[in-house]
């Protein structure tokens, strides 16, 4: 069967620039003809997580597959990792600094809503090494 | 059904230079033959190849005025961008008065109606009868166009109205018919716009099953015309019949302001409205209840039809709005009547850009797009008469084009042919290798 890969590299540091990602796939999503609502699941869930990789890990790297059931995006960096999960899928809880909070960011709601958003997420994270983020949203037959 | 348009192309003008592919938000233009050639599926009828097109080759054409001896009562319904388009103008009036000497029999402002919208808005608010939020205005024909295409997901979320020069038309009809006793086909009304996207527009409406204007002009055309006429009037009949709110519609932010502090996002510029949209649609603007979205910089001022720099119109206009009233206008229809105001069709989603129907062809299709990008130089040239190296790798897999259409997958297969130092090995200066040829001072 078809699939697709989509590689998309998310700049460190760079608010400004966080949310190019998600917007590109999106395109890419829509040119497909999937569902809205699957788009919309799937760029929500990339935006959240590019936005984490930008605040926490120095960026990182997106890596989106397509394939006729599902679409799975793994977000992958080389950062602090996590060390309690389960705190950091508390709404509300953030480690986000202050620059972030400023620009709007660090409400604590980005791994709760890619969990949302996603029909199941996976977390794989080691302290000091990274974290790896995979999303898969199922596309309705 | 294939789309209307107005914008058009004037042959013997185009040389085929590629400034307008890359312009086109919808990369809707092509060169080929030396000609550029638009996809009329993707066109928007934003008018940004209009404006920049150096040799004036793309216009848009709005109707001939000599249709008005077809009918025996005509009406003029100017927008309110036209009264800020003249030099040293204190008075409205003027203007008004002025199409009644050019073969117009009435006049019926867009503003009265713009008034008219507004406070149908406000007594929905008041109701709390919308639901969706935010609501996205439904005055700018190509953002309806755009949304149609791009964000189908939004189309909800736009406001049931029609345009303010649709309810002009339709009330002004109504006004004539009583007036004059004619039956409504001899009655000609025609709203004199700022932009191609409203002259499309009118002949196919996004809203409305069928058409309620006979036809639109440009206001560049009616300028000229207006100008004698203007300067030489005997009296002035006061005729103006809107206020600041009316008026305030022919720029971006007007509109939002009619809503009375509702939370609104007012965006100007074709470009700055898909990146509103793509915030929205992702849920990332909750706090905002409106969103007011120009195709055109600064709003209607700003469109490709206006005479006058769209800042200077703003600022003219402002200072005619000085000591009007608010606002002249409210809707006072009753029970069905309170309809008139509605579309009477949904939004239709266009899925111009979706590559094929079915997934399983269409992430066939998207792995060939990739496979072939990856191996075209990223230069976004033009060269092939494509916008950018995607979306000449899109074309070729759609079948609108030839892989030897880009001049740099022919160089490698002459390469590969005839060895390197041949002398079709010819690059211009910008491809070519830093080293052979260091820049002049």
């Amino acid at each position: 069967m078809e699939t697709i890969r989509l590689v998309y590299p998310v700049e460190g540091g760079d608010l400004i620039e966080a949310g190019e990602a998600s917007s590109k796939m999106k395109l890419t999503l829509k040119k497909l003809g999937l569902p809205q609502d699957v788009i919309r699941r799937a760029s929500i869930c990339m935006y959240e997580g590019e936005i984490n990789m930008v605040i926490h890990a120095d960026g990182g790297q997106a890596e989106v597959e397509v394939e006729p059931e599902q679409i799975v995006i793994r977000m992958a960096d080389t950062g602090p990792g996590i060390p309690d999960v389960e705190q950091a899928m508390q709404e509300g809880y953030s480690t986000a600094g202050s620059t972030a909070r400023e620009l709007g960011f660090g409400a604590g709601m980005g791994l709760p809503n890619m969990k949302r958003y996603s029909d199941e997420m996976i977390i794989d994270t080691e302290v000091g090494k990274g974290t790896t983020v995979t999303i898969k949203i199922k596309i309705p037959q | 059904m294939a789309m209307r348009h107005s914008v058009v192309l004037d042959n013997r003008r185009c040389r085929g230079c590629t400034s307008c592919i890359k312009c086109c938000p919808t990369e809707a233009i092509r060169v080929r033959g030396r000609k550029a050639t638009i996809l009329p599926d993707r066109c928007i009828d934003c008018g940004s190849c209009i404006r920049v097109c150096p040799h004036k080759a793309i216009k848009s054409v709005g109707d001939e005025l000599d249709v008005l001896t077809r009918y025996e009562y005509c009406v003029a319904l100017p927008e309110p961008a036209l009264y800020g388009q003249f030099h040293n103008l204190d008075n409205i009036d003027i203007i008004l008065n002025a199409f009644l000497q050019i073969g117009f029999h009435k006049v019926y402002e867009v503003s009265k109606a713009a008034e008219m919208l507004s406070d149908f808005e406000r007594q929905c608010i008041r109701s709390g009868a919308s639901s969706v939020t935010p609501q996205i205005s439904s005055s700018c024909p190509t953002v309806l166009r755009l949304i149609r295409m791009r964000f189908p997901k939004l189309m909800g979320h736009v406001a049931c109205t029609i345009l303010p020069m649709e309810l002009a038309a339709i009330l002004a009809r109504r006004e004539a018919e009583q007036e004059t006793g004619l039956p409504p086909e001899k009655i000609g009304v025609f709203a004199i716009v700022p932009c191609s996207s409203k002259v499309t527009a009118a002949r196919v409406s996004e809203g409305l099953s069928h058409p309620v204007l006979d036809g639109a002009f440009a206001i560049r055309d009616i300028y000229l015309r207006l100008l004698s006429p203007m300067k030489h009037l005997e009296n002035v009949e006061p005729m103006a019949s809107s206020g600041i709110i009316g008026m305030g519609w022919a720029s971006c932010g007007g509109e939002s302001a009619a809503r009375l502090g509702d939370r609104c996002v007012s965006v100007d510029g074709v470009g700055n409205v898909i990146r509103m949209l793509e915030e929205i649609e992702d849920g990332r603007l909750p706090e905002a209840d409106f969103l007011e979205l120009s195709a055109c910089t600064q709003g209607c001022v700003g469109g490709c039809f206006t005479v006058e720099n769209p800042y200077a119109a703003k600022m003219r206009l402002k200072s005619l709005m000085k000591g009007q009233p608010v606002s002249r206008n409210r809707f006072q229809f009753e029970g069905k009547d309170r309809d008139i105001v509605r579309r009477d069709k949904e939004l239709q989603y266009l899925p111009t850009f979706v590559l094929d129907q079915d997934l399983g062809a269409a992430l066939n299709k998207q792995l060939r797009i990739q496979e072939l990008e990856s191996h075209l130089p990223g230069l976004h040239c033009g060269s092939c008469g494509a916008p950018s190296c995607h979306a000449f790798a899109e074309d070729v897999i759609l079948g609108r084009a030839s892989e030897d259409d880009c001049i740099f997958k022919v160089r490698e297969r002459m390469r590969s042919m005839a060895g390197k130092e041949e002398a079709d090995d010819y690059l211009p200066p910008p491809f070519r290798h830093p080293k052979s040829e260091p820049v002049k001072q």
